[in-house]
């Protein structure tokens, strides 16, 4: 295969990572099930809030590991967006707009590595980018009222810690752990972890 | 158009050592009608997807050739319509007459001959609703039907159907079998993978049977294939018409009382029912699509909590838990009571392997490794699943999954065993170990609980039946 | 249950319109509105949005349920603003150790709960009008979006309410088999997570199942595709843009001329 062959999608790549991106809306859909019909004050933890956002930023890396094709970090995190729009999202339709941005800085990531590694430091990269694109939104766009130094820097630092690690690293442990399962076989993704039964 | 032609075909699934087919040769003429047999895992869906052109090569290892008109199916898909065995799986669309529509669309056919095509179709397969009628809104039957009209209205030359009418009532596989028979022309080849070869022989003209180790066991016209091959052909599992099984009644009259139901509903996905089950007996649950069996089977089963009614465990099944309801029962104790399988196998796994699926409930209740492994290798072996201890419970073939799902509930042997469509894609042999096996846990003082549509299976197991209607009244014999 | 179907009256004028007309005019909408933190504009625009409603054809009992969320987000904002403010002039109400609510701070949270609430509204009656079938056709035909992509994620829609029902079918399967979680919060993580992979796999897993089964309709065989469903962009969805864009820029300068405008960036 040359290298545009390669890059182009086929139709299992354009499906699946559709579906990685309507999952995760699907998972916080859940989320809420789960926690607020029992447990409502969990939600408003902040170490899960955090968390939360970190899981959100998470279809732009999966996106681009297991894809592995240009644009797919971006399309991911923008199908996830367009999802929870449709879904009546607190945020609704600025969430687009912020979903392009965030999967903006995944893409760039890979894009720095011309689509070739999807190892971890690769993935960790992703993650940072993700949030530092989340970061900016959220910066200029939602937090512009608060106060710099205790609020703005600490809040935008901690999401950009909270994307590389949950998103970055989570996001490279659970695209090996599908990897395990089989799903991922006709990925490039999976060729490195299975041996034939 | 539409005739096949397949050379020394072989496919090896990545990820596997054993070929799922090899060594098939085999040509089909234009307007041919076959009906494609062979032992479950013996290679049926493997072929008809090789047929299609829908083994990319990055997912498997290939030998030969398969050939549609002369042209390798992969380059060219315009010449063939299949219809898989999971309707909800091959619906792309929210909205029924999208749907149909969406092949058209892809082929270029012109926006002013749409919707006429699509109209066309959906009358071909008699199909009730309005073309705006939401896909998710079709019941199982009907989304076979829809699935249908989606290839017919392609035109396809060669025309793949695998096991259409599975998981379907007696009524509505009828339906799709007549559909079928009134979509057929002169010229459309059929390729037809079914196991109960009775229902299927009035739509084909030619059967073709697979090896299980490779190559083409028997070829020709129905009654000149099962009046050579006949006995040779159902000691490999073949559902040879005509052949009975003899029944497995229950020797000894029900013992105690172990679960009850009184009026308990879900609406509105079942209406209000009474139920009772002992200790050695086996209820077969009946009733037409949507009617709330799944539902009912998941209430008995401790799974749903009942809208209105109550589901009762006695003592003789929960000892000091009578009192409450099995639906708030912890789970380690539900399941060491009440084995449950899914209607759909898939939804019933979740380990990694095969071998540690049948594992997982006895290593639960906390049996020695010693006691596990016999227990799974015997059942691997009765299943005719040892092959596969190692494989990922996902990637197995249709009747695979379905005996693994019967297994993982039978593995810990509860007292109360419920379970959906147990039998559904089976070859005879398989079929008949099932059968065994269910007999041997109620003869055992096991209770035994299947919702199935499987007349073979009632009238082989059933000690009593009892009929799930949409009406808020339930008949029981 | 989890579901994407639109919950208005299908016949009301502006829900007729166009769908990328309708994302369009709500991003306008939205984005004119964020450039300022003054109390006044978005609550001109909140007056805007309640008052074509009724043109969107939804209730608004129905409009409350959906955007049910966005008042918890407003409580939020508060709270964090008594917390966090910038900027505390004004005349001091409360003194308690790191609570510190004057006037101004209450002001500066009334504005930015109003710019949340007049930005995310317009998302929300979109979206609660538009039916993803025809925001797919509408992209590809109106905005030029590429085929397959538009089509291949409207495809992963229709999986949505399935993976609700997917979601519940693996926690029964898991307590079947004799998994659960009782009281303890961190096994309830556990099990959550264990559950979402799960239901991440079957999810991949379908998606793979469902792109042979469009490709076996001849989805990527490279014949140009034709359209069953023609979506028009008429002269009517260019003035609901050119509508959007109006109100909004009305709004700002109705806070320039009296004054309260704040721009965010400078
Ligand atoms: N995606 C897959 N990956 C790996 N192995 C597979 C895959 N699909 C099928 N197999 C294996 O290939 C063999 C043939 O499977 P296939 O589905 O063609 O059988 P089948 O004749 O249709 O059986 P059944 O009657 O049970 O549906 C089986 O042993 C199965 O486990
Ligand atoms: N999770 C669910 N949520 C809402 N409705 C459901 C759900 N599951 C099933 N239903 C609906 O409830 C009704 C009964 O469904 P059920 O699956 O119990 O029927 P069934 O008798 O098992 O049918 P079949 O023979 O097709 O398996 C159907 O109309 C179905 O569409
Ligand atoms: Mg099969
Ligand atoms: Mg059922």
């Amino acid at each position: 295969m040359n290298h545009t062959d390669n890059h182009r999608w086929r139709t299992i790549d354009i499906v699946v990572a559709s579906v990685i991106a309507v999952a995760f809306g699907v998972i916080f859909w859940a989320w809420g099930l789960v926690w607020s019909a029992t447990d409502g004050a969990f939600a408003f933890f902040p170490p899960a809030q955090t968390l939360l956002y970190g899981v959100w930023l998470m279809p732009a890396v999966v996106g681009g590991l297991v894809i592995r094709k240009p644009g797919a970090a971006l399309y991911c995190e923008t199908v996830a967006a367009i999802l929870s729009a449709l879904l009546g999202s607190q945020w609704a339709g600025t969430v687009i707009p912020q979903g392009m941005v965030q999967g903006i800085g995944a893409e760039l990531a890979f894009a720095a590595f011309r689509y070739r590694s999807f190892r971890l430091p690769t993935a960790l990269l992703a993650g940072a980018l993700t949030g530092l694109g989340a970061a900016l939104f959220d910066f200029l766009v939602w937090n512009a009222e608060y106060d710099l130094t205790s609020y703005r820097m600490p809040y935008a630092l901690f999401t950009i810690v909270s994307a590389t690690v949950v998103s970055g690293a989570g996001g490279w442990a659970l695209t090996r752990a599908l990897a395990g399962t089989g799903v991922l076989d006709r990925f490039p993704a999976a060729r490195d972890y299975r041996a034939p039964v | 158009m539409g005739g096949v032609g397949v050379r020394g075909f072989g496919w090896r699934h990545a990820g596997r050592r054993a070929w799922a087919v090899r060594g098939v040769d085999l040509r089909v003429e234009r307007g041919e009608r076959v009906l494609l047999l062979g032992s479950s895992g013996a290679g049926k869906s493997t072929l008809l997807a090789a047929l299609a052109g829908l083994l990319p090569e990055d997912s498997g290892e290939q030998e030969g050739t398969v050939e549609v008109d002369g042209v390798d199916p992969r380059a060219d898909r315009e010449r063939v319509g299949i219809v898989f065995q999971d309707p909800e799986t091959q619906l792309v669309m929210a909205r029924c007459g999208d749907d149909v529509a969406f092949g058209l669309e892809n082929r270029g056919v012109p926006a002013d001959e749409i919707w006429p095509r699509v109209d066309e179709a959906l009358r071909r397969v008699g199909f009730p609703y309005h073309r705006d009628r939401p896909t998710a809104a079709l019941s199982g039957g009907e989304q076979q039907r829809l699935a249908l009209a989606g290839a017919l209205a392609l035109r396809p030359g060669l025309l793949l159907l695998d096991e259409p009418t599975a998981n379907l009532d007696p009524a509505g596989a009828a339906l799709v079998r007549r559909a079928v028979a009134d979509a057929m022309d002169g010229d459309t080849t059929l390729i037809l993978v079914e196991h109960r070869v009775a229902e299927a022989l009035p739509l084909v003209d030619r059967v073709v049977v697979l090896e299980p180790g490779g190559g083409v066991r028997a070829d020709g016209p129905p009654e000149a294939v099962f009046a050579a091959h006949g006995d040779a052909l159902a000691a490999d599992g073949v559902w040879v018409p005509g052949r009975t099984v003899a029944p497995r009644h229950a020797g000894a009259a029900p013992g105690d009382l172990l679960i009850s139901a009184d009026r308990v509903a879900l609406p509105p996905r079942l209406a209000p029912i009474d139920l009772a089950v002992r200790a050695g007996e086996a209820l077969a649950v009946l009733g037409p699509n949507g009617a709330g069996k799944s539902t009912l089977a998941l209430l008995l089963g401790g799974l749903l909590r009942p809208g209105t009614g109550r589901v009762a465990a006695t003592g003789e099944l929960a000892g000091r838990d009578a009192r409450t309801p099995p639906c708030r029962w912890r789970a380690p104790a539900l399941a060491s009571r009440i084995g449950s399988v899914f209607q759909d196998p898939e939804h019933q796994f979740v380990t990694g392997t095969v071998f540690d699926e049948l594992a997982l409930g006895p290593r639960r209740t906390g049996q020695p490794e010693t006691a596990v492994r016999a227990i799974v290798d015997g059942l691997l072996d009765r299943l005719h699943l040892a092959a596969l201890a190692r494989a990922n419970p996902y990637t197995l073939s249709g009747g695979e999954a379905r005996r693994l799902s019967v297994a993982t509930a039978l593995a810990t042997a509860p007292r109360l065993l419920v379970c959906d469509e147990p039998t559904f894609g089976q070859d005879r042999r398989t079929w008949l170990e099932l059968v065994d096996l269910f007999a041997e846990l109620r003869d055992a003082g096991h209770g035994v609980v299947t919702v199935t549509h499987d007349p073979d299976f009632v009238a082989a197991l059933a000690d009593r039946r009892i009929t799930v209607t949409r009406e808020p009244s339930a008949a029981t014999t | 249950m989890i579901s994407i179907e639109p919950v208005a009256t299908p016949g009301a004028p502006l829900a007729r319109r166009n769908p990328v007309a309708k994302v369009a005019a709500a991003l306008v909408f939205s984005f004119t509105l964020l450039a300022t933190l003054d109390p006044v504009a978005p609550a001109i625009a909140l007056g805007v949005e309640l008052a074509v409603l009724p043109l969107f054809g939804i209730r608004y009992r129905v409009l409350a349920r959906r955007a049910a969320p966005l008042l918890l987000g407003a409580v939020g904002i508060v709270a964090t603003l008594v917390l966090f403010a910038a900027d505390h002039s004004g005349r001091v109400l409360v003194d308690a150790g790191p609570v510190l609510i004057t006037s101004g701070v209450l002001l500066t949270a009334l504005g930015l709960a109003l710019r949340m609430l007049a930005v995310a509204l317009p998302g929300v009656i979109v979206f609660a009008t538009t039916d993803p079938t025809d925001l797919a056709d509408a992209l590809i035909q109106n905005a030029k979006a590429p085929a397959r992509f538009a089509i291949g994620a409207l495809a992963a829609f229709r999986l949505v309410p399935l993976l609700g029902q997917e979601w519940q079918m693996i926690s029964m399967a898991r307590r079947a088999r004799g998994v659960d979680a009782g009281r303890n919060p961190l096994a309830r993580m556990r099990l959550f997570v264990s559950t979402a992979f799960a239901l991440l796999v079957g999810a991949i897993r379908r998606g793979a199942r469902l792109a042979v089964a469009m490709d076996a309709r001849g989805f990527d065989a490279g014949t140009p595709r034709t359209v069953a469903r023609r979506q028009r962009f008429r002269a009517a969805d260019g003035l609901l843009i050119a509508g959007a864009a109006a109100l909004a820029g009305a709004a700002l300068a109705v806070s320039i001329a009296l004054g309260a405008f704040r721009p965010l960036i400078g």
